[in-house]
């Protein structure tokens, strides 16, 4: 037998007013504290505001974001070509070519970028007569592309690690249906495996983004005029904070925006996968 | 090859004790900002666990700021900008201007990096702990605190070690940001070393090698430690 709850006719309870609690006080101290340094930075870049550096300096650090995102975006690009052999490696039965594939994810990833930016840019200095040789040097030669090289060798070992992951990850029926329906290797692989891989690769994958958009950084130290860059030559020559805060709120802003874009597209993608 | 080697002899022709000593450097200032970060992001997830939306929000936008800040700038915000603001405030007390010891500016700034994502393994740690722990140790007469120490603290280790073994090792190659700033850690004195000798691919080769020992014996400890916090869980 159903029946249906007769409406209540009691008034709904009452709000409880919120006690000031020990947490509640430090949450408002603590809140009050950020609201205090947002309005001391927006104070400082408003009242530091001098349209003679922002003519100087301002074209030098769009041409460095402009300098970032080309970096960054190569380098992502460049290292998910990559990253596909050392994948097909991560997975390989044979040993040999397992080992070299883990060797080299495991060397660009236990060693600091910035150690391998100075591996590839200072180190192809001491080979330039062969470089030359070889017709290679004006690619060594350039801050710029030894980063792009460096950044992409370092990202592929990193997204090898996620899309080997994301694959191992997917449940063996799997590969054991695609079998029996007499599906070829191939297809199995971009048809069955990779479609669901890819979905559960899609978190880290922006996360590795984001990484490289931060470590992109680095590449100012090899003098490459990046977003980073610009900011400290901007700095070196007024020693003027401010223009390391304005680098900051560039590069929280993309960060965050980004992060927030991902979200929505995995959301949008998994879809299909929410009950 | 013999000549190579002998670069890397200690003593005063050789670079293995400058090296030697940018290791201990290295490995000191990883340690020193562990301690820190740990604490640190622990409260932080304490405060995002917490019930009073006030208190995790605040803690939120921690982890938003020095997630979304590159290593780097977070260094020389912290070093420059701790640098003018010291200078500032010791002028107007004492008169004289302050020198920021860049030590302890990579340490803050490594700290900040490493608490902002500490508290998010902290708290992926806190959600896998049931409720019932915590009216458990309640029933028992537990006060907040002790319930957090003697009951949940215990139990979060195990489920945080994964995630912060990862975090350790990140902090072990961030350092390597340090040497930007003047501290000759590692790759500060291997850069000298450079300088000097022109060996620019053999030196950076040993820099990177020696890394990737620091990181090989810190999964071997790793996994004892790991294998330590597991001890309760039976068969593995």
């Amino acid at each position: 037998m159903t029946y249906i709850d007769a409406p209540s006719t009691e008034r709904p309870p009452m709000v409880a007013r919120r006690k000031w609690t020990g947490a509640r006080i430090t949450g408002l101290m603590l809140m009050m504290l950020w609201a205090a340094l947002a309005l001391s930075i927006v104070y400082m870049l408003v009242d530091g505001y001098d349209p003679e550096k922002v003519a100087k300096y301002g074209p030098r650090i769009l041409s460095g974001i402009w300098v970032t995102v080309k970096l960054v975006a190569i380098s992502i690009v460049l290292g998910a070509l990559i990253s596909i052999p050392v994948v097909i490696g991560r997975l390989s039965h044979n040993p040999i070519i397992g080992g070299i594939a883990f060797g080299y994810s495991y060397f660009f990833r236990g060693t600091p970028l910035l150690a391998q930016t100075f591996l590839v840019y200072y180190g192809a200095g001491q080979f330039t007569d062969a470089l030359k040789s070889v017709g290679l040097w004006v690619f060594f030669r350039d801050a710029y592309f030894c980063a792009i090289f460096t950044f992409s060798l370092n990202t592929a070992a990193y997204q090898a690690e996620i899309l080997a992951g994301a694959i191992r990850a997917v449940p063996s029926g799997q590969w054991q249906a695609a079998d029996s329906l007499g599906l070829r290797p191939f297809t199995t692989m971009f048809k069955v495996i990779l479609p669901q891989a890819l979905i559960t690769a899609l978190r880290p994958y922006g996360n590795e983004v984001i990484l490289m958009i931060k470590g992109s950084a680095i590449a100012s130290i090899i003098t490459v005029l990046d977003l980073m860059g610009q900011t400290r030559y901007a700095f070196s020559k007024t020693y003027d904070l401010q223009i390391y805060i304005w680098a900051a709120v560039i590069y929280l802003i993309t960060v965050e925006v980004l992060r927030r874009l991902w979200e929505m597209m995995e959301r949008r993608l998994t879809r299909h996968l929410k009950r | 090859m013999a000549n190579l080697m002998e670069l890397l002899s200690f003593g005063d022709s050789g670079w293995g004790d400058e090296l030697a000593h940018g290791v201990l450097v290295t490995v000191t200032l990883a340690l020193a900002t562990l301690p820190l970060g740990l604490l640190i992001g622990f409260l932080i997830a304490v405060a995002k666990n917490s019930s009073e939306p006030l208190l995790r929000n605040a803690a939120h936008v921690y982890t938003t700021i020095f997630r979304g800040l590159p290593e780097l700038l977070t260094l020389f915000l912290i070093y420059y900008g701790g640098q003018m603001a010291m200078s500032a405030l010791w002028r107007l007390l004492f008169g004289v201007p302050f020198e920021v010891n860049s030590y302890l500016a990579g340490m803050i700034a490594l700290a900040l990096m490493f608490s902002s994502y500490a508290s998010e393994v902290f708290l992926s740690a806190f959600k896998g702990i049931t409720i019932g722990q915590y009216e458990g140790a309640y029933a028992l007469g537990l006060s907040r605190f002790r319930t957090m120490m003697l009951i949940i603290v215990p139990q979060l280790v195990r489920l945080a070690l994964p995630g912060l073994s990862n975090l350790w090792l990140i902090l072990l190659k961030d350092t390597s940001l340090v040497s930007v700033i003047g501290l000759t850690d590692l790759l500060r004195n291997t850069n000298i070393a450079v300088g000097v000798t022109k060996q620019a691919f053999f030196f950076f080769f040993v820099a990177c090698s020696l890394y990737l020992a620091m990181s090989i014996i810190s999964s071997v400890g790793l996994r004892r430690v790991s294998a330590w916090a597991e001890r309760g869980q039976g068969r593995h």
